[in-house]
């Protein structure tokens, strides 16, 4: 083993690395905030009393769960421009990495919906809330409070797994580090950097959602526990 | 280009699914021996070794599997190590599934009732004894519906191994795909069979989770 690594021929790189980096940050913000509007959806969707619906949103999240993203950005990239729809690949990578979370954060929204007490429900209908205010107010905030770890874990995860959008040439931080190595043929020195860059994004997402979610839940402030 | 699909292909990609669940039985056999020593470092009385396997957990939790691929296939041949795509995909399978089934049964084994600690202390049993007798027997009726959840995980991460030319089912769909190129119809094939190959153990799983009680939310990645 002839150890010598050079870091310094990488880190001058730094400009490329940082343009990666918040691509990435760009591609996981856009499926979050998508992603969670699929989550919220596809959640009532499952509930719903009518089944055609609720069949559709189950085999949505199945289909989702049971494959691999590389083959479903490879479908969406490539099946769609076999026919001749072209989109570019940020564009693609976004609406894949979205359709991909959505089915997740249905699954966990779904948990945190039945997790409300039926009493709860029927002490809101005692009120006479609308069924619109009951859903907003009592079902799905409280809802998503109590999911709202797992949920900024599986966003966390969806970060990482944007990784896999370099396969289709959407210029993210992991297709930067390709492009890098096979430049300076310093291949381990660029992706121990990246590891670092990425482990540096995850810390970064965790302490936006703590923050945010001292901003939306303050009750979880106050009590210092989810209710 | 040119020419339609026939049995050759599909024998091909039959090929692919059988390497694709090689692959997997790797990860899960290599994960499975790092992700026991993982969760016994994670709860040991030694504190540095404690630290060093948090560290270990966190520093993988917080890359990307691919990035890990990259690394060892292209990054120990620039150090003088070279590997075969078969090596690279199954180490670093091991290094990454070890580290989330290291958290999973660290999880197990501490939900596992305090008195049933101090019970088998106060029957003299030593720390071995009371770890292979006591709460590994109690943590692994709790661990076996998340780990076969994670199961899934492994059999789509596998198709990462792609990405450094290992010709598993994915990599066999795009090989094919390059001289059909009839990409939706591959994919759309390579995705069912993935889907055949996950869709019954997440059901077991479920199963799994629905008898043990309380619903655990498992995370999901790719």
């Amino acid at each position: 083993m002839n150890l010598n690594l050079d870091f310094a021929a990488i880190i001058e790189r730094w400009p490329a690395f940082l343009d990666g980096a918040l691509l990435t940050l760009q591609l996981a913000f856009i499926a979050t905030v998508l992603g969670t509007v699929i989550g919220v959806l596809g959640a009532i969707g499952r509930r719903s009393s009518h089944p055609v619906v609720s069949r559709i949103c189950g085999i949505y999240v199945e289909a989702i769960r049971n494959t691999p993203l590389l083959v479903q950005i490879f479908l969406v990239y490539f099946g769609l421009a076999s026919l001749g729809l072209k989109f570019s690949a940020f564009a693609v990578a976004a609406a894949a990495l979205t359709i991909n979370v959505g089915a997740y954060t249905t699954e966990i929204i779904r948990a945190g919906f039945d997790s409300i007490p039926r009493g709860q429900i029927e002490a809101a209908e005692g009120l006479a809330l609308s069924k619109a205010q009951i859903y907003w107010h009592v079902v799905m905030w409280p809802a998503i409070e109590k999911v709202y770890p797992s949920l900024t874990s599986q966003f966390v995860l969806l970060m990482l797994a944007s990784s896999v959008t370099s396969q289709i040439s959407a210029e993210e931080l992991t297709a930067v580090a390709n492009y890098v190595q096979s430049d300076t043929y310093r291949a381990f020195e660029t992706y121990i950097l990246v590891a670092i860059v990425y482990i540096v994004l995850s810390l970064i997402m965790r302490a936006g959602f703590w923050l945010l979610g001292l901003v939306v839940f303050p009750r979880r402030r106050r009590l210092g526990t989810p209710l | 280009m040119g020419g339609s699909l026939n049995a050759n292909h599909l024998m091909f990609l039959g090929y692919g699914a059988l390497w694709t669940i090689g692959l997997s039985l790797i990860g899960l056999l290599g994960g499975g021996i790092a992700g026991f020593i993982i969760a016994l470092c994670r709860i040991s009385p030694n504190r540095i070794v404690r630290l060093l396997s948090a560290g270990y957990v966190q520093l993988i939790q917080g890359t990307p599997l691919l990035v890990i691929m990259f690394l060892t296939y292209f990054g120990l041949p620039t150090l003088g190590v070279t590997v075969s795509p078969l090596t690279a995909a199954g180490a670093s399978l091991t290094i990454y599934v070890g580290a989330y089934l290291g958290e999973i049964w660290r999880g197990s084994i501490e939900s596992v009732p305090k008195p049933q600690w101090e019970a088998a202390e106060g029957l003299g049993l030593s720390r071995a004894q009371r770890m292979m007798k006591v709460i590994l027997p109690q943590a692994m009726r709790i661990a076996t519906p998340p780990t076969v959840g994670f199961m899934v995980q492994i059999i789509k991460n596998t198709s990462l191994a792609s990405v450094v030319g290992f010709v598993e089912l994915a990599r066999s769909g795009q090989i094919i795909n390059n001289s059909l190129f009839e990409p939706f119809l591959i994919y759309t094939i390579i995705a069912v069979i993935y889907f055949a190959l996950c869709y019954p153990i997440s059901r077991i799983s479920r199963r799994l989770e629905m008898r043990s009680g309380p619903a655990r939310l498992s995370l999901g990645t790719a």
